[in-house]
């Protein structure tokens, strides 16, 4: 559990870029933090692991402040993913994935063996291992720099806007594999992106944030999508158009599902959510 | 062309084999002081650089002092550093430090600075202590740029230690002063031809460390395929089928 306390993050500048920040962030569950660019859920997810560090309040990782924790010893037990992969170009995949392990004095042939895998956990040949980061494609290296994430077991994975650099194909793929991932790993993984689409997608609890970190709404997708807080949340999740906002209309004797345009959008179907099997109407 | 002829002459002459103004003795001379001036400007120059590099600190301080101790003239440092030291090894190994010191300290730091901000910031933030972000990213990436530095440098420290003679201290310079003095213009473009060979001999072994030193997942993307079609595309109007019709 990650609890942030009254948290303030003001800048050398003066620039206030967080204020009055307090969360609480559950074990074994992803929080995604979503908000437009500058809104501070860098910030917030950065003061975690104190590549940021808050100026006021209180940050407690399972009950223990932060403050009083070895910055180096604390990102190494926390799995970072940023937005460019950010592996080491002059390394080898296999030694870009052993990185934190190998700083940790694992020994060489073990941290290696444990990268290749982790290779086979985030969906990635074996053969690669050999390769430099700059002879992958987008969608692998951010494989690799989830692979790096978890290399020294972290409980807790900090992921910045790691799937938006890459083509939306690879990304849809990249977000289902995260989250068969987080099925077997149930790591507490802290999210950011400004795509609310991902956010509802991957989040547990959704936090939507406006400028300086403030809070407009947390929750999980269905609370947040059938009961928006104010404007601009229904603004921001789009929830009075398109997509969002359906209906169901009756032709040929099925339940045709209709957005706000009049566009067919799908079909309705009998059974539960998630089975994906069809049942004869 | 015949004082070129007469400059090669003099220098495979064998009476200027041997003795201490023999050329392998002044070649030693040469390659000695380079070597020393080197060294030291190193000592000074990559350090400084690194940490310039990597705290993005005092950068406009060592650049415009370095540089303005690189605009005095070696020439006329030389001369009154040896009138207060006196003759001897001290004032031209100090002129030529001061000269080599700026392409060192440049290659040094902006070594450090070419490396991607994000690269450093994801080294952080997995968990490298700031000496390991040196050692392992910053100065490995940084390679190259400062191998350009020590290149540059040293190939101005060959030609201009051509000037330690001139207060004593030995090297190629020698015959070069000599030839001057006793109008053996055979002599002097000897002596010329020689800094010009071990500069052009510098240039090659620096060019080929270059090669060696560049991390090889920094060149692993560069496309060394020789194209053997033209890169340009036939146009063509229609599908392929009705081309030709």
């Amino acid at each position: 559990m990650i609890e942030f306390r009254q948290v303030s993050k003001r800048f050398p500048d003066g620039t206030l870029a967080v204020e009055d920040f307090s969360l609480v962030i559950p074990s074994r569950k992803t929080t995604v933090f979503v908000g437009s660019s500058g809104c501070g859920k860098t910030t917030i997810l950065r003061m975690i692991n104190r590549m940021i560090d808050r100026t006021a309040g209180s940050i407690e990782i399972d009950g223990e402040d932060i403050v009083g924790l070895d910055r180096v010893k604390l990102r190494r037990r926390i799995g970072y993913v940023m937005q460019n992969s950010g592996l080491l170009p002059h390394r080898k995949v296999v030694d870009n994935v052993a990185t934190v392990p190998l700083l940790n004095g694992v020994p060489k042939r073990e941290a290696h063996a444990r990268a290749l895998e982790l290779l086979d956990t985030v969906g990635l040949d074996r053969a690669l291992a050999n390769r430099y980061p700059s002879q992958l494609s987008g969608g692998q290296q951010q494989r690799v720099g989830v692979a790096r994430g978890l290399a020294a077991d972290p409980n807790i994975l900090l992921m910045d806007e790691p799937f938006g650099a890459v083509d939306p194909l690879v990304r849809a793929e990249l977000q289902h594999e995260l989250i068969r991932l987080q099925r077997e790993l149930d790591k507490t993984v802290v999210f950011v992106t400004h795509d609310i689409d991902e956010a509802f997608l991957l989040g547990d609890q959704v936090v939507i944030l406006q400028k300086g970190g403030v809070i407009v709404q947390k929750g999980s997708p269905t609370e947040i999508l059938t009961a928006p807080a104010n404007e601009f949340v229904a603004d921001f999740i789009g929830a009075t158009k398109g997509k969002r906002a359906l209906h169901i209309d009756r032709r040929d004797g099925r339940d045709v599902v209709l957005d706000s345009e009049g566009r067919a959008a799908g079909v309705l179907v009998e059974g539960s959510a998630g089975t994906g099997e069809e049942v004869p109407t | 062309m015949n004082l070129l002829v007469d400059a090669f002459a003099w220098i495979f002459d064998p009476a200027h084999q041997a003795g201490a103004n023999g050329i392998p003795t002044r070649l030693v001379q040469h390659l000695g002081i380079s070597l020393l001036v080197l060294v030291v400007a190193s000592a000074i120059a990559i350090p400084v650089g690194y940490l310039i590099g990597h705290t993005g600190k005092g950068r406009t301080l060592a650049v415009s002092l370095t540089g303005g101790f690189r605009s005095l003239p070696t020439l006329g440092l030389l001369i009154i550093l040896a009138l207060w030291l006196g003759v001897g090894l001290e004032a031209p190994l100090i002129a030529l430090i001061v000269l080599a010191v700026p392409p060192i300290l440049a290659g040094a730091y902006s070594g450090f600075e070419a490396v991607d901000r994000r690269t450093i910031d994801a080294a952080r933030a997995v968990g490298m202590t700031e000496w390991q972000i040196v050692s392992k990213v910053e100065v490995p990436l940084g390679l190259p740029l400062l191998i350009g530095g020590l290149r540059s440098g040293t190939l101005q420290i060959i030609a201009t230690a051509t000037l330690a003679d001139y207060v004593g201290a030995g090297g190629l310079g020698h015959f070069i002063f000599v030839g001057q003095k006793s109008n053996d213009y055979p002599q002097m473009l000897a002596g010329s031809l020689l800094v010009i060979a071990l500069a052009l001999l510098s240039e090659g072994i620096f060019a080929l460390l270059q090669k060696l030193v560049v991390p090889r997942g920094v060149v692993a993307n560069q496309n060394t395929d020789v194209r053997t079609s033209s890169p340009r595309r036939v146009a063509v109007v229609g599908s392929p089928t009705e081309e030709r019709k």
